[in-house]
């Protein structure tokens, strides 16, 4: 399994398109948000939360989207269903490239976000951390799943949001209330934050489980 | 469980709930060289990758090595080669193949993988990416991984397409050396000369079904043609090919 | 299949019509208005049976995925696309009849309570569904993923009660009800469900004799 996600790890460093173009996105859905939206509107802390969490949906799909695109050309997808590696630990590896990849990412998109909205961030930046990290693992296991069927199908630039989205609706719930809590300074969310981790483990150990049935043909 | 390397039984495979392959049934023994020949949209491909556990049957039984084709045991030990390269192209030769060695988690894989780039002549150019290379190149890479964890079993799909002469007389000698050694090899191919010289039965599937069988051994060339053209010449429209 | 025929193609639409009959003349005739709603609120014994079969629906998508993946047959796959699209015009009817009915109470056409939200993210995932279907084409790979979305939908399904639970609340609460008020609610699911049931076989039938079709067609072609 480690070899898979060390291969993922080398194919980006290789072309730096996955983790360049993520960046890129991620910063103008920001700017998007606050043209449209206006800085005193964004100065909010809801406001502030949701644009973080809107812009890691959108620009997670596209990483979702890379991830599996890379297995497409030349067929690597078989080639991997050819080795003895099971799907179950294929789902595991392409989930923590995932996670990897969108980690490193809002790691650099958060700050930025903050002082562009404007916010008051240094004492709750761990908090925040890891209240990220459980949004981008919810997302990851469901999107890795889907993700692999989209990218098979036609139209799979549509696919994949419009199965996507419907089903991520808990987590971003979940993920802006906690992230606007602590951005306000308010007390920890206790129910969401329950929320927020049975939707990880849920959907952890299901897309391990099912991942085998999307991979057989 | 019987000595059989291949056993298939009524093997049926439908795609978009039409069949390709119906009451497909063979027994294929160790160090043995087949030959399937027969007209584009018959079913080879699809027979070969629900042999190389690809795809899998939506009715009848296979069974490999005696067991069931789902094991990732039996996966270990065998390897195919088709159309696709199944390589990274932004990865070098040499990165791919090790790549593959952890995946097969094989040992001495970097004797393995230095042994394996000589014997099918790409040694200069291991550390370069596989998207400069050219078709034949990327074959006779392709054919590296698959040789690489040293199946028992191999499968290969259209070999001859694709490879430059180098490549033709690397892949003969490599079918020649895996047939002293005894290992099992299963080929389609349209080309009666290279396909016939090498095995020891074939195979003629058409519209899904095996039609035709050798019995004892294989026909030369010129005869195993007309034989051919007489079974296959029928009218009507051919069943579609699905590529998956 | 061939088993349920008789009784679907016989006794269900007599039943059908039979109990929504019965059902239009107990709202309209038999039960009394209610205290604070007043006439506008009968549209409640179409509206709460319609959410429980849209609701029906889903877990039969979900049910017959369940079996595709085990099974691999036919019959659980046109099951699923005949239970979902029956389910998405339910969901449809759903939010419509609750904008009808909020509107003259509420004064509002829509709002964000949690039953309304979840029936939306419900309307959206049957359209994910449909839109997979319609996409990917019509073959086993393709029954295999829409049955992942089916399985993993119902799973969400809990998480999402929660979730908008949390969110906020003012859905009518169902309270005391007088028992005129419960027959004609009893007769009205009653008539729903086989409504229902009666819409499901013949998109069914209809989706098999599709197939029936398209493989005689095949025959044709191959023999000729």
């Amino acid at each position: 399994m480690w070899a898979l996600l060390w291969k993922d790890v080398l194919l980006e460093l290789r072309t730096k398109e996955r983790l360049s173009s993520l960046f890129v996105l991620a910063l103008l859905i920001i700017l998007v948000f606050v043209f449209a939206l206006g800085p005193e509107q964004a100065r909010r802390p809801e406001i502030g939360a949701g644009v973080l969490w809107v812009t890691l949906l959108f620009a997670g799909m596209l990483s979702l989207q890379r991830g599996f695109l890379i297995e497409q050309e030349r067929g690597c997808l078989f080639g991997l269903l050819l080795t003895p590696i099971d799907a179950g630990t294929l789902f595991i590896a392409k989930f923590l490239g995932n996670v990897l990849f969108l980690t490193i990412v809002e790691a650099i998109v958060t700050p930025i976000t903050l002082l562009l909205l404007g916010s008051s961030w240094s004492p709750l930046l761990l908090l925040l951390a890891a209240v990220e990290l459980l949004g981008i693992i919810g997302f990851s296991a469901l999107g890795t799943l889907f993700a692999a069927i989209a990218v098979r199908t036609r139209a799979r630039e549509v696919l994949l949001p419009v199965m996507l989205l419907p089903l991520l609706v808990p987590l971003l719930m979940a993920s802006v209330k906690v992230t606007s809590a602590l951005l306000a300074g308010e007390a920890w969310p206790e129910a969401w934050l329950r929320v927020l981790l049975a939707f990880d483990v849920i959907f952890v150990v299901t897309g391990w489980l099912i991942f085998g049935q999307v991979m057989r043909e | 469980m019987t000595g059989w390397i291949i056993e298939a039984e009524n093997l049926r495979k439908t795609f978009a709930w039409t069949p390709v392959l119906q009451d497909v049934s063979c027994q294929i023994g160790a160090g043995e060289i087949v030959s399937i020949f027969g007209p584009n949209g018959a079913g080879k491909t699809t027979f070969l990758r629900l042999l190389a556990t690809l795809l899998q049957p939506s009715g009848g039984t296979l069974r490999l090595f005696g067991h069931s084709p789902t094991d990732a045991a039996t996966r270990r030990r065998l390897g195919f080669l088709g159309h696709d390269s199944f390589l990274y192209p932004d990865l070098t030769a040499e990165e791919n193949l090790t790549f593959y060695g952890q995946a097969y988690q094989l040992k001495n894989a970097q004797a393995r993988i230095d042994a394996i780039l000589t014997e099918v002549g790409l040694q200069q150019w291991r550390k370069t990416p596989v998207r400069i290379f050219s078709r034949g190149m990327e074959q006779r890479l392709s054919l590296a991984r698959v040789l690489l964890h040293d199946p028992e079993l191999l499968l290969f799909d259209e070999p001859y397409t694709g490879l430059d002469t180098r490549g033709v007389a690397t892949l003969q000698t490599v079918l020649a050396t895996t047939k002293e050694r005894g290992k099992t090899v299963i080929l389609t191919t349209h080309d009666f000369a290279l396909g016939l010289e090498i095995s020891n039965k074939a195979f003629i599937l058409h519209r899904g079904r095996i039609i035709w069988e050798s019995t004892g051994h294989v026909p030369p060339a010129e005869e195993f043609g007309e034989l051919y053209h007489s079974r296959t010449q029928s009218p009507g429209s051919p069943t579609p090919d699905p590529r998956p | 299949m061939k088993r349920f025929a008789p009784f679907a193609d016989d006794v269900l639409p007599w039943l059908t019509c039979a109990g929504m009959l019965a059902a239009l003349a107990m709202i309209f005739l038999y039960v009394p208005s209610e205290q604070q709603q007043g006439t506008s609120q009968r549209i409640f014994y179409f509206h709460l049976p319609i959410a429980l079969s849209t609701y029906l629906a889903f877990f039969t998508v979900a049910g017959a995925s369940a079996s595709y993946l085990l099974q691999g047959d036919r019959f659980s796959d046109l099951l699923t696309q005949a239970a979902a699209e029956v389910g998405m015009v339910f969901c449809t009817l759903v939010i419509i009849t609750g904008s009808l009915w909020a509107r003259p109470i509420w004064g509002v056409w829509w709002t964000w309570d949690p039953r309304l939200t979840m029936v939306v993210i419900l309307w959206t995932i049957y359209a994910a569904y449909l839109m997979l279907r319609m996409f990917a084409g019509d073959t086993e790979q393709t029954a295999r993923y829409a049955a992942v979305l089916g399985i993993v939908g119902v799973l969400d399904i809990p998480i999402l009660h929660v979730a908008t639970r949390l969110w906020r609340g003012i859905h009518p609460k169902v309270e005391k009800m007088a028992p005129e008020m419960m027959w004609t609610l009893l007769v009205c699911l009653g008539a729903f469900l086989f409504f229902f049931c009666w819409l499901l076989w013949l998109r069914l039938r209809s989706l098999s004799q599709q197939d029936e079709v398209a493989a005689l067609r095949r025959e044709m072609l191959a023999s000729l």
